[in-house]
């Protein structure tokens, strides 16, 4: 009886999780898109250079700046926060595990889910 | 579908044909596994066939992997890269020639499986059959391996998960493929996090990537339903094997 209960709240979840993947990367996608849009008017005829490696300044790197410029209508800083968008996706996914998995009652599981999500987010 | 992700073509493309710096490829390939993965593993969690607690346990070891092969990947020099990066092709292409036996462990399983609760089971024609798992220290040790790599070349992986998941740990081969897609996206946003902060991910060169990346994947998925895979396979590991070749050979002579 209780195994058939926590079944059902699985699936649930799984549901929930399919349904916010879908949407995290068709969102992504979309403003990548138009920030894409954006650069090309601006930049459009420009070369790129890619051949040595010089890093991406603070307004593609870090969400303040990144916002700020966006702000400014600049088409470059939008792509870089549609893919960090992107990037966001499966750790959104991670976080609604968690809330799953305490629903559930399975601490066991949250207590890994936490150790997966403060992996990546120490990095970020 | 191949059993081979974009990655492995995408980065050998960008760095030989377009000569870009293999860390700026490394970045875009890695958004654009994100985007496939994340993409596909909605339709497979969907059906109910991956094991999400199975793929959430080996998620911590591969996240750490893909920590520690993105901070490697920052000191080495690219012409290592290239060299590791072609002899993972190599392995990646042969491996996935191995034949899948259909697995099926059945029965109580080990201590470890029943407190993890790593069995479950998955949806087959006469209903859902249950399974349970092997070897998971081995299998966990695997997937810190493929972790590192992933964070490392820019790739998903899904070649050495599949193959932790298969033949170490035995899960069924429809269960292993769709957890593999469905860690990948986890362990390289761990990875994708560490690159975009380093500025290795160039909104110029990843726009077009991950926009035609996903484009791709949704006409292979169909176009690949009504092609016979096993010969497509073989002609992609033979195009594998050639930029594997063409990797090293760059990476020795120091022009990559």
């Amino acid at each position: 009886m209780s195994s058939e209960i926590r079944k059902i709240k699985d699936e649930d979840l799984e549901k929930i999780i399919g349904q916010l993947l879908r949407f995290g990367v068709l969102l992504s996608s979309m403003v990548v898109l138009a920030g894409g849009i954006g650069y090309l008017v601006r930049h459009g005829l420009q070369i790129p250079s890619y051949h040595t490696f010089t890093p991406e300044p603070e307004k593609m790197r870090r969400p303040v700046p990144m916002w700020k410029a966006i702000l400014h209508g600049e088409g470059r800083p939008l792509i870089a926060f549609g893919l960090l968008l992107l990037i966001l996706t499966p750790i959104a996914r991670i976080v609604f595990s968690i809330i799953g998995y305490l629903l559930e009652k399975d601490y066991l599981y949250v207590v890994i889910t936490v150790l997966v999500l403060i992996v990546i987010l120490w990095n970020l | 579908m191949t059993g081979l992700g974009g990655g492995v073509v995408l980065i050998p493309l960008l760095t030989l044909l377009f000569k870009v710096d293999i860390h700026y490829a490394i970045g875009a390939s890695l958004v654009s596994v994100i985007a496939t993965s994340s993409g596909a593993a909605a339709a497979y969690v969907r059906d109910g066939i991956s094991n999400i607690r199975l793929g959430m346990f080996l998620e911590v070891a591969t996240t750490a992997g893909a920590v520690v092969g993105a901070s490697l990947s920052a000191v080495l020099s690219t012409s290592v890269i290239a060299m590791v990066f072609g002899g993972v092709l190599i392995i990646s292409a042969v491996l996935s020639f191995l034949r899948h036996q259909d697995n099926l462990v059945v029965g109580e399983g080990s201590k470890l499986a029943r407190t993890l609760k790593l069995g479950s089971s998955y949806p087959t024609p006469e209903g859902r059959q249950p399974y349970t798992v092997k070897n998971i220290a081995g299998g966990f040790v695997l997937m810190n391996i493929a972790g590192i790599l992933s964070g490392l070349l820019g790739i998903g992986s899904g070649a050495l998960k599949v193959l932790a998941m298969d033949n170490v740990m035995r899960t069924p081969f429809k269960v292993s493929t769709t957890t593999s897609n469905f860690m990948i996206g986890v362990t390289a946003a761990a990875s994708a996090g560490i690159y975009l902060r380093k500025g290795y991910i160039d909104p110029g060169l990843s726009m077009p990537v991950m926009l035609g990346v996903l484009a791709g994947a949704y006409a292979g998925s169909r176009i690949l339903t009504r092609t016979k895979v096993s010969s497509l396979k073989r002609i992609f590991a033979i195009v594998i094997l050639v930029l594997a070749v063409e990797m090293i050979y760059n990476g020795i002579h120091h022009s990559i």
